[in-house]
């Protein structure tokens, strides 16, 4: 081999090498400034929104006076919400994911209702809210009340339920289903008795994802003609008299967090907007943590189970 | 030993609970036919008032006002101006990302970022409306003192930084489910890991990176609080980045936010507007499931 030609390749692979060490630098930076200005705009919203973390703040209704106004409505209002949300959207959704994964057979109508669950998770959110606005305020007559929004919410979250309850079942092993089946236990027995609860852990990972996306969404509430001002609470659900429980709540007006929010951020005045970043810390904080939870829990649950 | 009573009435309890299973997962079904159902419905009246030509060529949208234009590609317009801000910082990010998580970083690293660009992707997206109107907007009038308190190019940005973990999620699996013979085979050539990287993996990857581009499109297409918030809610026939404009879900947003009866003409032009948003997002989500699909059946 004539020198030339030695000398060149060492060029070009000198040239590759650079490239290479450029591109660990590039992929490092992209990934740095990704979470940098993440962690700055959430910096500059806690720094912003701390002086009005009070408990007051907590404990008072909205008000025209910024310093004063408060989230007690708000959050009471995205409590009941996800009370409603949630005893809709596990049932139902735990239900489908139990049967697409456990019954279904293996038919053009499983597949036609496989397909329609990938689809509905990619539908927007604010269609839900024009299906709410359309079924359930005007055709069922629940009007803008709390039993509305959290059945929208409900349906919204109801393709992440299903998906993440159909992992969880799939994680367990055929053979506990054989072993189950072999003590002559029926299909349902089987499932509940054993494929559900070991896979609850799963299924509450996925629950806790789809709430925590339920009470940062604010398009469908807003659809349905959620009013921002509401300076009072629902009607509590325990009452003194018989008996004792009263479902009055459902059908009263409320608001939520993130309405709450996006009515102070879209305030001229700059004392709502540092409301508007206290009420996003609080927002912020709850989805976060949930979704912590269930990240970790997701990760316990791989770590504990071998099966 | 064995009772046949209780083991016909066993039978039964067995069928009626597949038949509640099947009935709850045959709901899902229900809800899409219910939204197509009712968006269809609430739009057809807009429809016998205005003919479909001057919907899809009229090039005003004014709804509400008494000279009524009902030109959709005005909201088209600002829908795909924010979607291609929002794509032009989301698919370059996410995809470099991605590139590096699944080719360059150690184990523990991306051990410990996917998880947290897991967390980003829950960020409430009112959270990101205060962003992109209260603080990069005010930035980029320091960079450009013109620019208008509510434009696209604040919310187009602050969308495409909300939807770099969708994409750099999906990439990042795309890539990580090529076969590892296929990487081997190219470092054994004397390849790069970037070199294999651009011209082994990201090319056998390359439907599921595409699945990706279009979940980030879908999701861009149907964002709605980042630009009702940032982007200002008033119909304008532009493709300016520094310009405010309304987009579909923004113009939905800003008719519901005020009072809103059953059968007014308001009413009626927000089903019109979701039913387009409807198809679009139907588009997408097809292309994506079909590119997924593909991209799974090779290996």
């Amino acid at each position: 081999m004539t020198p030339a030609p030695t000398a060149n390749l060492r060029k070009l692979i000198a040239r590759h090498r650079l490239r290479e060490q450029l591109f660990t630098i590039i992929g490092l930076l992209a990934l740095l400034i990704g979470l940098l200005v993440l962690l700055g705009l959430f910096t500059q919203l806690a720094v912003t929104g701390a002086p009005r973390l009070t408990p007051e703040f907590f404990t008072s209704f909205p008000s025209r006076i910024a310093e004063k106004a408060g989230i007690l409505s708000a959050w009471v209002g995205s409590l009941l919400v996800m009370l409603v949300t949630a005893c809709t959207a596990i049932p139902l959704g735990v239900a489908a994911g139990v049967y697409l994964e456990e019954y279904a057979p293996k038919n053009w109508l499983t597949a036609i209702i496989e397909i329609n669950v990938m689809n509905l998770a990619g539908v927007p959110s604010i269609i839900y809210g024009l299906l709410a606005l359309g079924l359930f305020v005007y055709q069922f007559g629940f009007g803008q009340s709390i039993l509305s929004a959290g059945l929208t919410l409900a349906l919204l979250i109801l393709p992440i339920v299903i998906v993440a309850t159909r992992e969880a079942l799939r994680a367990v092993p055929g053979s506990i289903r054989e072993a189950a089946y072999a003590l002559g236990a029926t299909r349902w027995q089987m499932v509940s008795h054993h494929v559900v609860p070991y896979s609850a852990g799963g299924i509450m990972t996925g629950v806790i994802i789809g709430l925590s996306r339920a009470i940062g969404e604010t398009a469908p509430i807003i659809t349905i003609g959620a009013l921002t001002f509401i300076a009072f609470l629902p009607t509590p659900p325990v009452t003194g008299e018989f008996p004792f429980l009263s479902f009055q709540w459902l059908k009263n007006p409320f608001t939520v967090l993130p309405i709450q929010m996006f009515n102070w951020t879209s305030r001229p005045e700059e004392a709502f907007q540092l409301n508007a970043a206290a009420a996003g810390v609080v927002l912020l904080v709850m989805t976060l943590a949930m979704n912590a939870l269930a990240i970790w829990l997701r990760y316990r649950i791989r770590r504990k189970i071998k099966w | 030993m064995l009772n046949p009573g209780r083991s016909r009435s066993r039978r039964l309890r067995e069928r009626l609970i597949e038949t509640l299973l099947f009935l709850a997962a045959a709901s899902s079904v229900a809800i899409t036919f219910a939204i197509v159902f009712i968006l269809v419905k609430e739009a057809l009246p807009l429809f016998r008032e205005v003919p479909l030509a001057s919907f899809l060529t009229d090039r005003q949208w004014t709804p509400l006002f008494d000279d009524a234009h009902f030109g959709i590609m005005t909201l088209i317009a600002g829908t795909a101006t924010t979607t291609a801000v929002a794509l032009a910082v989301a698919i370059p990010m996410g995809t470099v990302i991605a590139i590096y998580l699944s080719e360059f970083a150690s184990f523990r690293l991306r051990e410990t970022i996917k998880p947290i660009l897991e967390l980003l992707g829950a960020v409430p997206t009112v959270v990101f409306g205060y962003f992109a109107l209260l603080v990069v907007t005010p930035l980029l009038q320091k960079l450009y003192p013109d620019l208008p308190g509510f434009n696209m190019l604040s919310a187009g940005l602050v969308m495409g930084v909300m939807i770099i973990p969708y994409v750099s999620s999906v990439s990042e699996d795309a890539m990580r489910a090529v076969p590892m013979h296929l990487r081997e085979g190219s470092y054994a050539m004397g390849a790069t890991r970037l070199q294999t990287a651009v011209r082994v993996v990201m090319p056998a990857a390359f439907s599921g990176l595409a699945a990706a581009y279009i979940l980030g499109i879908s999701r861009a297409v149907g964002e709605t609080m980042i630009v009702a918030i940032a982007a200002g809610m008033q119909p304008n026939f532009t493709v300016n980045p520094l310009e405010p404009a309304a987009t579909i879900s923004a113009f939905i947003v800003q008719v519901c936010l005020g009072d809103l009866p059953h059968d007014s003409l308001g009413y009626k032009t927000i089903f019109a507007a979701g039913l387009t948003l409807m198809l679009f997002t139907l588009v997408f989500n097809i292309l994506g499931y079909w590119l997924r699909k593909r991209f799974r059946e090779i290996y």
